[in-house]
């Protein structure tokens, strides 16, 4: 896959979470967390991992996943590959 | 001999007691609201402290047993599946054909967790296909509240107690007979869902199960139906163990059912009764006489182990 730029990835996620958890697009920043500020529950976390492991074609293991705990972090983990 | 075996009549057992999320709020740190949104659930089955396992075995096997028309002596296979029965000897199976009047059985308890059902319908169905039994009582009991943390506000919102029943008898009709079992587990994965001696209670990693369950388990139930010689969409219902709602309608969602075809959703108001859920989600949906006798319905169970196993079954 050609090389993302972190506002691409970002907008990637906003689709997916828009899809899994129904947030609007509008509030997925940086800074946001997924618990705290999406109101993204654990088993709606599963769900958009497994959706950004598809469309960015990246494995993100269970154990990673409690680390991901804003937006900000998703992208940077998506973006090392 | 037969060529296969149908399942002819069944039967299910709650207790009467209900435990709903308002009572468990007063237990534990959590809301209607939230168990409802996480896993689906409005209210539970709880057995009493002297109820055991056999004993919800028994009540589902005697309403199985008398909707199927035969008595005790028409019975020569009882295999019960559970992973909550305290009692290890003699097994569940005796206990319950003893309670029955049924002589002489073969008799197996079965222990796959939250699969059990479908891997003891399996050893019936075989016994029946090799000439070593003709009428087989199949039954999933469990008592999960005996086995939850009553501390862990993470799990003990999902378990609930119940039994649910089938009498199997042999067929010669190839379009009646349940199809051959798709089964199999994920040994390296077993830690994921754990009752053992050190922690006698029911501890998993919901997230994990979660993932397996809603990303692995589809092209498996379409082999179930492949085996079968069934279509997915011409599936009348499709009962899953009944984990988590939001785990059945993860995998139904990855399925092409038809948009008649019911999908169980008995968790709603009976929990997660492990190894119990599909025989009684069935037992319920055919009560209900929204299936057309002879229509085909896909069992599917997973869980613990990890285990799973699935076959289709025709409406009795």
């Amino acid at each position: 896959m050609a090389e993302l730029s972190r506002d691409e990835i970002r907008e990637g996620l906003a689709d997916i979470l828009e899809e899994v958890a129904g947030v609007n697009p509008d509030d997925v920043a940086d800074g946001k967390s997924f618990t705290e500020d999406l109101d993204v529950d654990s088993l709606a976390m599963v769900e958009v991992v497994v959706a950004a492991e598809e469309k960015f074609g990246v494995k993100i293991p269970d154990d990673e996943v409690a680390n991901l705990k804003t937006v900000g972090d998703a992208v940077s983990y998506i973006e090392k590959g | 001999m037969s060529i296969g075996s149908r399942v002819i009549s069944l039967g299910h057992y709650q207790p009467e007691k209900i435990l709903t999320n308002d009572d468990l709020a007063k237990m534990v740190d959590t809301s209607d609201e939230w168990i409802v949104s996480r896993v689906g659930i409005k209210e539970r089955r709880i057995a009493a402290e002297d109820e055991k396992v056999a004993d919800l075995a028994v009540r589902a096997a005697r309403q199985a047993l008398e909707n199927s028309g035969h008595g005790p002596g028409d019975i020569d296979m009882v295999v019960v599946a559970t992973v909550s029965a305290k009692d290890v000897c003699p097994n569940t199976a005796c206990r319950v054909a003893d309670e029955l009047g049924i002589a002489t059985p073969a008799a197996i308890d079965v222990n796959t967790a939250c699969s059990g059902f479908e891997y003891a319908l399996a050893q019936a169905d075989m016994a029946i296909r090799i000439g070593s039994a003709e009428r087989a009582l199949v039954i999933g009991a469990e008592k999960l509240t005996a086995v939850t943390d009553w501390d862990d506000r993470s799990s003990c919102v999902l378990f609930g107690d119940g039994a649910g029943a089938v009498v199997v008898e042999g067929t010669d009709d190839p379009e009646l007979a349940i199809s051959p079992v798709v089964w199999g587990s994920e040994p390296s994965m077993s830690d994921v869902i754990r009752i053992e001696e050190d922690v006698p209670y029911i501890k998993q990693a919901g997230q994990t199960v979660f993932r397996w369950a809603t990303t692995q388990l589809a092209p498996l139930i379409e082999q179930v139906a492949d085996r079968a010689g069934v279509k997915i969409n011409e599936l009348a219902a499709f009962v899953p163990h009944q984990a988590n709602l939001r785990i059945i309608q993860g995998i139904a969602k990855r399925l092409d059912f038809s948009e008649d075809c019911v999908v169980a959703e008995d968790i709603v108001y009976s929990g997660n009764t492990s190894a119990a859920s599909v025989p009684l989600a069935l037992s319920k949906l055919v009560q209900d006489g929204n299936i057309a006798s002879g229509a085909p319905i896909l069992l599917f169970g997973f869980g613990g182990g990890l285990t799973y196993a699935g076959q289709v079954i025709r409406c009795p």
